[in-house]
């Protein structure tokens, strides 16, 4: 059975299924429990499975990843929270050192499959410290895997794959995607998931698999590569500006779907990198090289990319530095014209 | 208000330095049998003196004194001794080892042999221990083999963790020893967290974190403490003070005026600071904890006085930075000799049966060495094949990987 559901319900009806399915999985991190988490995520699930499950932690994101992974030794399989990735920080030492590593280095005699999620991302005037995308930091560390939804049915079916995988996973949540899907334009009303087909979801147990992409919107002119908010932006550019590209939700980042991206390519012969992340070094980097490794005899034009500035993310210049579908579609047309 | 004197930044130094001998007046300690033993379900802030002073039990003549002479059974106590006897000749020979070159790198845990065999006496077997590099002593006690500790030092085609990691880095989820990381503290708030698991989980297993003095100043030491309080977690968070890390001195680490112990009572939890050269009081302390773990009564925090008796590994020289005839002058001596002393006055040890044990246990050693280097070593070339490299990244391995192992041409 299907009901309409925004992100934020989806993601907390994946949790709910996989904690009533594995008695193994924990939910904790900080205002989680009693309060159900600052974005409502785990609304409800403190007083359904106890505080023994779902528990609130202190302000410690370092501590938080370190107690997951001693409870993912012990057998158990936490899904814990970083209340905003722009905090992840001071984790990181657990997360690169620690859990990335732990079953490579026991040689499998200890792993961590531990799930840490966190709301990233732009377009809510979050300023430097409640916008950033940090997924190239992680996408870098081998031994993690690093996932992000764009939509309700999505979110929750990679949730539970990410749950129930055996790998760390790094899950980044666009929170301006938490209520509805947004193209950029943020001069007009937000549309609820409630009016879109990928708000429906089922109620129950399903996967999305990890390191599958999606063809979110099939194409012949070029091939964009997006993720998260970047692919509704995109969807609004092809829309603006007619040009009918093939956009690819990766979905999962790092281990990635290189098959279905280089098809693509293949069959468009131009290729547009989108993320909301600075563009030194991010991960559309990686994206450029691996389109230029292995298409590079069908390539028709340089593979362009659309990026944060390589700024800090501001407060009030917000619209100037979110890429939104003007500078998209302006790379779109520079693409095809090339 | 007068603007004053111009400030002047402090920077503690120890007081001994190459060619000057070290003034130990600065480690707080008490007689032997001299410190009260509570109730194990104490409250936290009722330990506060215990974090000031010093729990020992084997005086100077080798009598046990004292509320902390622990009830053991002598065969335990001879098993222990045994045991860090075996841990010093381990060391002993792994570090010519590396000097012949048969391996990269060692760190011995000279003098500090009593902490990690004790403790892991008074654990049950099945009991989590989160060492750092230097309590193999816990993997010594627990009868884990010498050859497969030798053939991870030796990263030679039988070590157990396939030549991925550093020698010393052992990890050994059977013998209940959490692998081991290079970056210090980590595996401190991970051991909460096992507790924490076992807690939730309604289990009776409880864990034994471990940290050096210098790496209490890690972040991870507080987050350890702060969720170990919060979640009353079963672990025992031992603090082994041997006064250095690498060159520096406990002082910059934070102990100046003040002990490891004392950070305990600060957090909410109850705390000890023990003769870390006392086999018996270790033993003795370590019980009491794991006791109070297992009732649900919350974490303890130990600090083990100590000393490093040796470098800190096979690169480094102590002689460039402290007093070469320092551990001479330690207050609290040798751990093996403490223990002999005490067995033998107790009729349960000779002199003689020392002696035996040393020749066999270096004969044990040497033994278990010569069968290592049968599956070789760094040296003869003989490690794991260079396709190991990308296995165990994940639990499948990605496509990306199977393309680089290719590419690697294997």
């Amino acid at each position: 059975m299907k009901t309409s559901m925004t992100m934020i319900q989806a993601l907390r009806s994946a949790m709910d299924v996989m904690m009533e399915k594995d008695d193994n999985v924990v939910v904790f991190g900080q205002d989680v429990g009693y309060f159900g988490g600052v974005f409502r995520c785990t609304e409800g699930l403190q007083k359904k499975y106890g505080k023994s499950r779902v528990f609130d932690t202190p302000i410690s994101e370092g501590g938080i990843v370190g107690v997951a992974i001693g409870m993912g030794a012990y057998g158990l399989r936490p899904c814990i929270e970083i209340q905003f990735a722009d905090y992840i920080y001071p984790a990181y030492d657990q997360i690169v050192s620690e859990a990335a590593r732990l079953r490579y280095r026991s040689a499998g005699d200890f792993t961590a499959p531990i799930t840490i999620r966190t709301p990233c991302g732009g377009g809510i005037y979050g300023g430097q410290t409640h916008s950033q995308s940090p997924e190239a930091v992680f996408a870098h560390v081998c031994g993690l895997r690093t996932v992000m939804p764009s939509n309700p049915y999505d979110a929750k079916g990679l949730l539970i794959a990410s749950i129930e995988n055996d790998d760390p996973v790094i899950f980044l949540e666009p929170k301006r995607l938490y209520n509805g899907p947004f193209d950029g334009h943020h001069d007009k009303p937000v549309v609820p998931w409630s009016q879109n087909p990928l708000g429906e979801v089922p109620e129950g147990y399903y996967t999305v698999p990890l390191d599958k992409a999606a063809i979110f919107r099939p194409g012949k002119q070029l091939t964009v590569l997006a993720y998260g908010t970047m692919v509704w932006v995109s969807e609004a550019a092809a829309r603006e500006t007619g040009i009918d590209a093939e956009i690819i939700d990766l979905r999962s980042l790092w281990p990635l779907d290189l098959e279905t991206i280089v098809e693509s390519v293949k069959k468009t012969r131009r290729c547009v990198v989108v993320h909301e992340a600075t563009r030194t070094c991010g991960f559309g980097a990686e994206l450029v090289s691996l389109v230029q490794e292995h298409c590079f005899y069908h390539l028709e034009a340089p593979i362009e990319r659309v990026t944060g500035w390589d700024t800090p993310y501001p407060h009030a210049q917000e619209w100037a530095y979110f890429p939104g579908p003007a500078r998209v579609g302006a790379a779109f047309k520079r693409a095809v014209e090339a | 208000m007068s603007k004053g004197e111009p400030l002047r930044l402090h920077v503690p130094e120890p007081t001994g330095r190459p060619g000057c001998a070290t003034d130990f007046s600065y480690l707080r300690l008490s007689p032997a049998g001299a410190v009260r033993r509570p109730e194990v379900d104490v409250a936290p802030m009722d330990t506060r003196d215990l974090a000031y002073s010093l729990i020992s039990v084997i005086d100077a003549e080798g009598n046990a004194v004292g509320p902390w002479v622990p009830q053991i059974d002598i065969e335990v106590v001879r098993k222990g001794l045994r045991a860090m006897m075996k841990t010093r000749v381990f060391d002993s020979r792994m570090l010519m080892a590396q000097r012949q070159k048969k391996m990269s790198f060692y760190m011995q845990s000279l003098g500090e042999e009593a902490i990690g065999t004790a403790q892991a006496l008074a654990l049950n077997e099945d009991d989590m221990c989160f060492p750092t590099y230097r309590q193999q002593s816990i993997l010594v006690v627990r009868d884990y083999p010498m050859v497969d500790m030798i053939c991870q030092l030796m990263s030679n085609e039988r070590d157990p963790l396939k030549g991925r990691q550093l020698p010393v880095m052992y990890s050994v989820k059977k013998a209940g020893f959490f692998s081991i990381s290079g970056n210090l503290a980590t595996q401190y708030i991970q051991a909460v967290g096992w507790g924490m698991a076992s807690a939730i989980k309604g289990d009776t297993k409880i864990a034994s974190a471990w940290i050096g003095d210098g790496a209490t100043a890690e972040a991870d030491f507080d987050t350890a403490l702060t969720f170990a309080h919060v979640y009353r977690a079963p672990v025992i968070l031992n603090v082994v003070n041997n006064q250095w890390a690498i060159s520096t001195f406990q002082a910059i680490a934070g102990g100046e005026d003040t002990t490891f112990a004392a950070r305990g009572v600060g957090c909410g939890i109850a705390s000890l600071r023990v003769d870390g050269n006392d086999f018996l009081a270790v033993y003795a302390a370590s019980r009491w904890a794991a006791e109070r773990a297992r009732r649900n009564l919350g974490p303890c925090l130990i600090e083990w006085v100590t000393y490093r008796a040796g470098p800190h590994s096979t690169s480094d020289d102590p002689s460039k930075y402290r007093p070469g005839d320092d551990w001479s002058h330690f207050p609290l001596g040798d751990p093996i000799a403490r223990l002999k002393q005490y067995l033998i006055k107790a009729g349960a040890w000779s002199e003689q049966e020392h002696e035996e044990t040393q020749k066999r246990l270096e004969a044990e050693v040497l033994a278990a060495q010569k069968e290592a280097e049968q599956y070789g070593t760094m040296a003869s070339g003989h490690t794991f094949s260079p396709a190991e490299m990308f296995d165990g990244i994940y639990k499948d391995m990605p496509e990306h990987l199977r393309v680089q192992r290719q590419q690697l041409g294997i």
